[in-house]
């Protein structure tokens, strides 16, 4: 014969009980579930949405009509259980059911807590606990009026936001000095309190209430100090207490609670307690996560399983008020054994803070930015050591184990008047304090302090600060947008050029909604480059997108006079050209000539309008421009190799002038410099270059991604090729894919960084029809990149970007 | 600042300078430069930023602010007001365009950017 089942309650933890029997033993009893109010099963804990209108009572159904039904469930609604007869094993109703039991669960709940100052039974005054509570409260909150929450808890809280967004005048008394002070210490509490009297609540604290005032129905709340505050309803939130007289009256060991052991049996065996009205290890629960291991156990033990012991919970709480991120754990009060970190960011209302007792989790309160809420709270669940994280802990999961090396902890260690930017000269707390004003991203801190906003070699560090400052919010927070004018970054840019197949910079700006009517000096160049890059041939390049440098093929000095190096394929130059270089010096007053670091030599200090002249004279004894100004192929270095040297291994010189000869004309994201050394003594440096060939008996070793300006980068190793013509097709496919890929002024180590090595060598290296394929889109290029700019000019292009306006007839307006 | 309508001097047609460009006009009392925008309106400014003395005529010229070539310090083409962090100006002459012209106010002559001459 089936056993009967009975349930007195039918609550969250009631029916999270009868889930967890039904799945061990969906046939073993006959249930029937006896519930106070005429419904369902309902989320309780998601009442608050309901009362300030974001859910409605259907969203927050737990178990429907027809869940009771298929699982043979007998609930009788509306009856609340009056007694229970142990002896006979039977329980009776205010209505009269009687119901006999084999087995019983007590799932009482508990009650509201009515401070019981002179008034409290006026009508108008509600709790917060039921459906029907909130079913007042929305119907007084349809008259307007005001109201007074009592009590600065959780529900209280909740209670007042939601009646706020009911449309009521809303005041929240609370008897301590800061909000859910059982939850939240005191400075999250004050965090607190602003958010919500930023909504428009007023809260009191230190309120001490004496009386509910009103003839009829509630008319105010006085306090103790003779305040009155009017009212039209008042709403008392100040806690629950557990719902034991029935357990009482049946002689079931109670105190606060009904007590239970940990397979959550009262002093009779034959009957179970669960939820807010028992009372475990001395411990009250009032919250949804140790219910719901409360009720695993009774289902376990329910199905003949007593394995399944409770053995107490950590809890861990989240405020539901829409817009404020709140959520604390486990115990934070101070304590001589316990230690804490904390992380505060003023501006951005964000506060975390761990309690720790022998490096391990016991406490953590996070307010403003809780989405490591939950990975504490399972650090501190499995008591885990957290000692090799202890220094990146509190900026949460995304940092944490990176260890006491982390980036971060160097940024955050470095003193306020550290340089971060060194060509403004910007130092750390500038950056801190732009920060702390509102600026929440690169762009911002760029705009107001300068700092990153020259060479860019210190965007990573100002990043940090960011990261440092703002905590995951900015870690968070979208791809670093191009600039200003959009929200797109480079990478999405180039895909959607291409997606889009946009062929011009106003199609662009047009098309992926520029904020600006033509961008700005730093989208522009970079538009310029991607079309360029994309539509060779096709793309008309816009010289006004041009930094100045690109746009007169010169380099712009600091007094407004230019310089000019041209090309020496390889370093190699003739008794002809330097003659010419003489030439050019003395007849245009050059007033500094200067051998470069790229084999090469430099011009320094020419007239704007002198510089066709110069070109024209320099391009007739054979030499075109070094590009010395553009992000593009600058120089390929070399060593004299086996041509001169004695131990030099291959042809380094011949190999090198070959590279530049093709490369050259060819815009890219960055400069580009390359060396070729004859032998691994590597007197071109080709460690730091771009690309490097260093030249070796049997081949030649190919590297990239070096670089020797604001950042030291070594080359790191490519492949070993056999061939000079091998070099030249690794070479160029190497190039292209850069050009296709890396971001614009990133570099070649910059872009390496984004896009890993294993995807450089499986598209260069790996894939040799992947290889060619990139060769022939160079080849395609090149063929509309390689007219000397120098001598289109000479002969007479751009004409106005070399002269000045003709003098007007000053005599005219004299 | 003062300004006579009655003196302007025609510099140059509206073609002369690229849009979202600039030119250079070298006067006796030091450099101005002149732009255009991208809907054609003409501004004149003294040619050397705030900052280092940049020449603004050889910048980027973006909506109504151009950025200076050395140090990318962005100036108001209407005001002459350095923008964002920085903070310094130079001084906007009045522009006008008439029958395809561009006219500059002749007070350029008067308070001029003297000693702007590089």
């Amino acid at each position: 014969m089936t056993e009967k089942l009975v349930v007195v309650g039918n609550g969250m933890a009631a029916g999270r009980a009868l889930e967890e029997l039904f799945r061990r033993e969906p046939d073993r009893y006959e249930v029937t579930v006896f519930n106070a109010e005429p419904r369902v099963n309902y989320n309780r804990i998601m009442l608050s949405p309901v009362l300030s209108g974001e859910k409605t009572y259907e969203d927050i159904l737990i178990h429907d009509d027809d869940w009771y039904a298929r699982n043979r469930v007998n609930l009788i609604r509306g009856e609340e259980v009056i007694a229970i007869n142990r002896a006979e094993r039977r329980v009776i109703s205010r209505a009269g059911t009687v119901a006999d039991y084999d087995r019983l669960i007590i799932a009482t709940g508990s009650l509201p807590f009515i401070i019981p100052v002179p008034g409290h039974d006026l009508p108008g005054v509600l709790s917060y606990r039921d459906l029907e509570d909130v079913e007042a409260m929305l119907s007084a909150a349809r008259k307007g009026g005001s109201a007074v929450v009592i009590g600065g808890g959780l529900l209280g809280l909740e209670a007042a936001a939601g009646l706020k967004a009911q449309g009521m005048d809303v005041t929240v008394l609370h008897l301590m000095p800061t909000l859910m002070e059982r939850q939240l210490d005191q400075s999250a509490g004050y965090l607190l309190q602003r958010a919500i009297e930023d909504r428009g609540i007023r809260v009191i604290t230190r309120a001490n209430t004496h009386a509910v005032v009103g003839e009829e129905k509630v008319e105010a709340v006085r306090l103790d100090d003779g305040t009155e505050i009017p009212a039209d309803i008042v709403v008392m939130a100040v806690g629950i207490k557990p719902s034991i007289a029935l357990a009482k009256d049946a002689g079931l060991e109670v105190n606060r609670g009904v007590l239970v052991n940990d397979l959550m049996q009262t002093s009779d065996p034959a009957i179970y307690a669960v939820g807010e009205c028992v009372e475990h290890r001395a411990t009250c629960y009032g919250l949804v996560a140790p219910l719901y291991e409360m009720a695993k156990s009774v289902g376990a033990g329910l199905a003949g399983d007593d394995s399944l012991a409770y053995e107490g919970s950590i809890t861990a709480t989240k405020l539901k008020v829409t817009g404020v991120d709140l959520y604390s754990a486990g115990d934070f009060a101070e304590g001589d054994d316990r230690e804490e970190i904390v992380l505060r960011d003023a501006s951005h209302a964000i506060y975390k803070r761990l309690v720790l007792r022998d490096n391990r989790i016991i406490g953590a309160v996070l307010y403003g930015d809780t989405a490591d809420g939950p990975w504490f709270f399972q650090l501190m669940k499995d008591g885990t050591d957290i000692s090799d994280m202890r220094e990146t802990l509190i900026f949460g999961q995304g940092f944490a184990g990176a260890g006491p090396l982390d980036p971060m902890a160097a940024v955050a260690a470095l003193a306020d008047d550290a340089e971060i930017c060194g060509c403004n000269g910007i130092c750390k707390s500038v950056i801190v304090d732009a920060i702390a004003a509102g600026q929440s991203d690169l762009d911002g801190v760029r705009a107001t302090t300068k700092a990153s906003s020259s060479c860019g070699s210190c965007t990573g560090l100002v990043e940090q600060l960011l990261e440092l400052s703002l905590g995951e919010s900015y870690a968070r927070a979208a791809v670093q947008s191009m600039c200003g004018c959009t929200d797109l970054g480079h990478g999405e840019v180039r895909r959607l050029i291409i997606a889009k197949a946009l062929k011009s910079i106003p199609a662009v700006m047009q098309e992926l909604q520029w904020k600006t009517s033509c961008g700005c000096a730093k989208c522009r160049p970079a538009l310029n480059y991607y079309l360029l890059a994309t539509w060779p041939g096709a793309y008309v390049d816009d010289q006004q997108s041009r930094f100045i440098n690109e746009r007169v093929h010169a380099n712009i000095q600091k007094d407004g006079t230019y310089s000019v190096v041209p090309r020496m394929w390889g370093g190699i130059t003739t008794p002809d050209e330097l003659r010419a270089i003489a030439n050019v010096a003395d007849k245009f007053a050059i007033p500094t000539v200067k051998v470069t670091g790229g084999q090469r030599i430099d011009l320094l200090g020419v007239k704007k309008d002198d510089l066709p002249a110069v070109w024209s004279d320099l391009n007739a004894a054979g030499m075109v421009s070094g590009h010395a100004y553009g992000k593009a192929l600058r120089t390929v270095k070399t060593c004299v190799g086996s041509e001169w040297c004695r131990f030099g291994t291959q042809a380094s010189v011949s190999l090198g002038v070959r590279m530049e000869r093709f490369l050259w004309g060819a815009w890219t994201p960055h400069k580009v410099k390359m060396g070729v050394s004859g032998c691994p003594r590597n007197c071109s440096e080709a460690t730091i270059k771009d690309f490097g060939v260093i030249c070796v008996d049997s081949g030649y070793e190919l590297l990239f991604a070096g670089a020797a300006g604001m950042e030291v980068k070594e080359t790191v190793p490519l492949c070993k090729v056999e061939t000079e013509e091998q070099v030249m097709e690794y070479c160029i496919a190497l190039l292209q894919l850069y050009r296709e890929e890396a971001h614009y002024l990133d570099r070649m180590h910059k872009w390496l960084a984004r896009v890993g090595m294993e995807h450089v060598q499986e598209a260069i290296v790996g894939d040799a029809d992947n290889r060619m394929a990139l060769v022939d889109r160079f080849n395609f290029a090149q063929q509309f990149a390689q007219t000397d700019p120098w001598s289109e000019r000479a002969a007479g292009r751009d004409a106005h970007e070399f002269s000045p306006l003709a003098t007007p007839d000053l005599e005219a307006v004299a | 600042m003062q300004h006579s309508t009655e003196r302007w001097l025609d510099i140059a047609a509206l073609e002369d300078v690229p849009r979202r460009g600039g030119r250079v006009l070298r006067l006796p009392q030091g450099c101005i430069a002149v732009f255009r925008t991208v809907d054609d309106q003409v501004f004149a400014l003294e040619d050397r930023c705030p900052h280092k003395q940049g020449p603004l005529s050889q910048g980027i010229v973006h909506g109504a602010s151009v950025t200076c070539p050395l140090h990318n310090w962005v100036i108001s083409l209407e005001t002459g007001e350095a923008q964002g962090a920085d903070s310094g100006r130079v001084t906007a002459f009045p522009t006008r365009i008439e029958g395809g012209r561009i006219l500059l106010s002749g007070d350029c002559l008067r308070v001029g950017a003297e000693g702007a001459d590089a």
